[in-house]
């Protein structure tokens, strides 16, 4: 070790971590989305699961979901701190070194790969495997510095937890779980480029290709609304399905409709009108866009929950 | 430059240890737990299709 490298204050934090760091390298509001989203996979698949093997499934999705985290955070460390919502992030604010961080997401990766495939089956484990690849090396080390449609592609890695949880009970693919799947793919384009059009300047300081930089806003407002147009179709279509019923049909139709308008108040705004009230309706619909999908994954969770007394499903 | 007692360095240490010990515990009660799951089921599943305890 340089003498240089034992001045510079990041140096000095690294290696002494707390847990909270390395909690926080994880994703932990992210994780939160990929257990929900796996756990409703899990509970609407045909067929059972011992409660203690569901468990340990979910957990193991969530690891590997949260080392996915990590992996990204140890790559993008250098656009992570120059952008405003990521700066205190442990590795850009140097509490975690680069190295560290890297290891930890790999051992975390195959960790929750290995006990996957050891606890439920070989398919899920693939599944989750891919998931990781995905998001990795397509989406943090291709796509996202290289291609507007980096939120569109990558937001696949997003969407295969529903389809692990499904995989883990029934250890096949089916029509639901891709539409499960595509439910997640279809809603990530609408919710980031909210976000994108009221945090104005993170995206371009780091150089990121995001659609509002390469496109403009105006587009950006279009997209926004043509792939929420997109959206609802799939979120109607799943809930005619086996999986689908009467209350996931209702909240479907009301948040739908809800996220439309929302959509459609956002196309019709130009810079002028936005800046004017603080981005009031592109911070609403991307607070609606959170809600979304917990939404439509809790109401497919309580047709099963509702199934056997007889009320759940069609 | 000794460090002293209080220092903040042993607060994160100690916190980042206790974590740890903490989660490895958790994953043996799992581990544990998932042994019986699987014994439970699958276990017996396996000697009543292969006629064994007939």
């Amino acid at each position: 070790m340089s003498d240089a490298s034992i001045d510079t204050p990041a140096s000095a934090q690294a290696g002494d971590a707390g847990f909270g760091d390395f909690f926080a390298l994880l994703k932990p509001r992210v994780m939160t989305l990929v257990v929900f989203t796996a756990l409703a996979g899990l509970v609407a698949a045909p067929g059972a699961i011992h409660p203690v093997v569901g468990f340990a499934a979910i957990l193991f999705i969530a690891v590997g979901g949260g080392a996915s985290g990590a992996l990204n955070m140890w790559w993008d460390a250098d656009i992570d701190g120059i952008m405003k919502r990521t700066r205190r992030r442990p590795v850009p604010a140097g509490r975690i070194g680069p190295d560290e961080a890297f290891g930890f997401g790999m051992a975390l990766a195959g960790f929750s790969v290995v006990m996957l495939g050891l606890a439920s089956n070989l398919l899920a484990a693939g599944l989750l495997a891919f998931t990781i690849f995905f998001y990795v090396v397509i989406y943090s080390m291709w796509l996202k510095r290289s291609t507007p449609q980096n939120i569109v592609i990558g937001g696949a890695a997003g969407a295969f937890p529903p389809m692990i949880g499904w995989a883990a009970v029934t250890g096949g693919v089916a029509m639901e779980s891709v539409l499960m799947f595509a439910l997640i793919f279809m809603w990530t384009p609408p919710h980031f480029w909210a976000l994108a059009l009221f945090m104005k300047s993170d995206y371009d300081d780091a150089g990121v290709p995001m659609l509002t930089v390469t496109h403009g806003r105006r587009s950006t407002r279009a997209h926004v609304l043509v792939y929420t147009l997109l959206l609802a179709p799939v979120a109607l279509g799943l809930g005619v399905t086996a999986i689908g019923g009467p209350v996931y049909m209702a909240v479907a139709v009301i948040v739908n409709a809800m996220f439309l308008k929302g959509a459609w108040t956002v196309w019709r705004r130009n810079e002028e009108i936005a800046e004017g009230d603080g981005y009031r309706a592109e911070k609403k619909l991307f607070g609606l866009s959170l809600y979304y999908l917990f939404a439509h994954f809790g109401a497919i969770m309580l047709e099963a929950a509702l199934a056997p007394f007889g009320l759940g499903g069609w | 430059m000794a460090l002293s007692r209080q220092h903040e360095i042993h607060k994160r240490r100690f916190s980042r240890n206790l974590g740890l010990g903490l989660v490895l515990a958790g994953f043996v009660g799992l581990i544990f737990g998932l042994t019986v799951a699987k014994v439970g089921t699958d276990g017996f599943n396996v000697q009543s299709e292969s006629g064994v305890d007939n």
